[in-house]
């Protein structure tokens, strides 16, 4: 439970806590201090590590993750375009095989405005619920999110660029997106409209893919180029109000990504890939509190950790499943 | 000239700074999604919404912009609106001189698909929506004013609404520009009502059963046939003209079909938006 505290303290932007060396269990203790014994091993990864730095192998989850966001989108497309009424609407809301279904963040922007809820979107949003509960939470944001995606692709360019020195990345505090999570719903309840909604580039985007382009493409251009030059990935990192319904969606979730310090040789590999690499913060040197540490809340299961760590240290795991 | 030299930061410096900065995203992103206000309360469009649509500031506030009334349009008369209707991004609405709603789906499917009641959901028949209302905005140049007659294509060929000729194909639209009329006075906007349809299929139906012709007729619902008639052409000092009566509910198929450059009969939403509270009560 403390856990999971913890866990919903850091999805707000608050520092991950750390404890004193004195605190941590003994085998932890052991394990931090003669990590770096075994000077042939560490040796063994570096060399591998360059290796893989001059040919970067393909990140298969990477791949499997963007063919599934893909696919999901797609579904929307098609069921509308060839009239196969599988997966009808938008990400907002939708029918699957004509069950309600109603993104959490929308669902509560439009409960909080019109201040009247209809059957169907209970419904709706509570399979919801259950389905990102279960897969993850922020799953839906790496998994599903259309404008995760592209702002993926704008990072890759993002990154080129500040190698070059033609952009930068100037961080934000992370509180800002509680912040903003707070004024649009303190917005929805006093002006009684969904203004949310109005800005939002993943509702912007699903609707463009299904319906058609319109102007508003032009908003979610600005937001990328934005996160190409001056910081990146800012809008899912310091801003989206819909990643953090989710985060706390996903704080108890069965599905996390798995640390085993066991394993880790403090590389750092997984912290340069990631989105939200406070959640990372127990691979740090000295940081983890105990042998094997569940990801918290924040992390979207995107599993690019799992693909850069060089001696399996992460790994996914549900549970329940698997031992 | 003397170069300023480089200050640099202590910690509490830069961690005040990117406090400041961020105050100033989360100000940044809340102001321009506040913009969203000022087409709502500048009141800049004045849209025809779908049928079953609560009045204009809680539909806006129950739509949460999914599109599903958009799919399930046999006619595809509904489009969502762009980011320029402000707070009303990816809401529906209707450009009835461009495809109006002509209730070919039976049953106000897009009622049925709102998953938020933003289109209420106790409406069951189109005499019972609340779109609008039609004025007819220019009488001189109407055809049946100048007793006139018309024949070909009410609005060309390259026209791409649709209508519903139930005695063409009772389940299927057509495209205006497949069905040439000849008429010997123009009265396609009182010919191709929808309420006027269906108050002429119901006594239709009254007169069959009258005359022995069917067994059984289906237990009707209320409003399942329009109570109230919504157009017709009255002899006003022996000149033909449109008039809009009590029934109509605005759906705008009148001034889709108008074959005048621009229509002689337009939709008025003001009245709907304003006050609806999503349906007639007959």
């Amino acid at each position: 439970m403390s856990n999971v505290i913890e866990s919903i303290r850091v999805l707000l932007g608050g520092a991950p806590k750390r404890i004193a060396k004195k605190d941590l269990p003994e085998e932890v203790r052991e394990l931090h201090a003669h990590k770096f014994a075994d000077k042939e091993r560490i040796e063994k990864i570096h060399i591998e590590l360059a290796e893989k730095h001059a040919n970067p192998p393909p990140e298969r989850l990477r791949r499997k993750r963007w063919m599934v966001l893909i696919a999901v989108n797609l579904l929307f497309v098609l069921s509308y375009h060839l009239d196969i009424q599988l997966l009808e609407g938008a990400l907002t809301a939708s029918r699957f095989a004509g069950f309600h279904m109603a993104d959490l963040n929308s669902a509560l922007q439009v409960m909080l405005a019109f201040k009247h809820v209809v059957i169907n979107l209970v419904i709706g949003t509570t399979t919801v619920f259950i389905l990102w509960w279960l897969l993850g939470g922020r799953t839906f944001c790496s998994w599903v999110c259309p404008y995760h995606l592209v702002a993926e692709w704008a990072e890759m360019l993002h990154l080129k660029l500040v190698k070059k020195g033609w952009a930068k990345d100037i961080q934000f505090d992370r509180r800002s997106r509680t912040w903003l999570w707070l004024v649009f719903v303190i917005l929805a309840i006093v002006t009684g409209y969904t203004v949310y909604e109005s800005i939002s580039p993943t509702g912007i985007l699903s609707r463009a893919l299904i319906y058609g382009p319109g102007v508003a493409l032009i908003w979610v251009s600005l937001l990328l180029l934005f996160e190409i030059f001056f910081s990146r990935r800012a809008w899912c990192r310091y801003a989206c109000p819909i990643g953090l319904t989710y985060g706390i969606v996903g704080a108890t979730s069965p599905f996390t990504v798995h640390y085993k310090l066991p394993n880790c040789f403090h590389e750092g590999e997984c912290r340069k890939v990631c989105l939200v690499p406070h959640v990372l913060d127990t691979v740090l040197k000295g940081k983890a509190k105990a042998l094997e540490v569940d990801i918290g809340a924040d992390c979207t299961r995107c599993l690019r950790c799992v693909d850069a760590c060089p001696t399996g240290a992460l790994t996914f795991k549900y549970k329940g499943l698997s031992s | 000239m003397s170069k300023k030299p480089q200050k640099r930061l202590t910690p509490k410096q830069r961690e005040r700074r990117k406090f400041l900065r961020s105050i100033a995203l989360t100000a940044g992103i809340s102001g321009i999604a506040l913009l969203g206000m000022v087409p709502v309360l500048g009141k800049w469009v004045q849209r025809i919404r779908p049928p079953g649509a609560l009045k204009e500031e809680k539909f806006l506030a129950a739509c949460i912009k999914c599109g599903q009334c958009v799919q399930v349009c046999p006619v595809e008369a509904i489009k969502l609106a762009d980011m320029t209707d402000g707070l009303g991004v990816g809401v529906p609405h209707i450009e009835p001189r461009e495809q109006a709603c002509d209730f070919s789906c039976d049953g106000l499917q897009c009622v049925l698909a709102c998953p938020t009641g933003a289109l209420i959901h106790e409406i069951s028949f189109e005499s019972e929506v609340d779109m609008g209302v039609a004025k007819v905005v220019n009488p001189t140049k109407c055809l049946a004013v100048q007793g006139k007659g018309f024949k070909g294509l009410a609005r060309g060929e390259d026209f791409k609404g649709k209508l519903r000729y139930a005695e063409i194909d009772r389940w299927n639209p057509i495209k205006l520009a497949d069905h040439p009329y000849d008429l010997e006075l123009c009265d396609l906007c009182v010919r191709q009502c929808p309420i006027e349809l269906n108050i002429a299929k119901c006594a239709a139906e009254d007169a069959e059963q009258k005359q022995g012709k069917v067994d059984l007729v289906a237990v009707r619902q209320k409003n399942e046939c329009a109570p109230k008639h919504a157009i017709e052409l009255q002899n006003i000092n022996g000149v033909m003209t449109p008039v809009i009566l009590e029934g109509c509910v605005g759906c705008g198929v009148c001034e889709m079909v108008c074959p005048v450059e621009p229509a002689v009969i337009v939709m008025d939403s003001s009245e709907s938006r304003a006050n609806s509270e999503g349906m007639r009560i007959l």
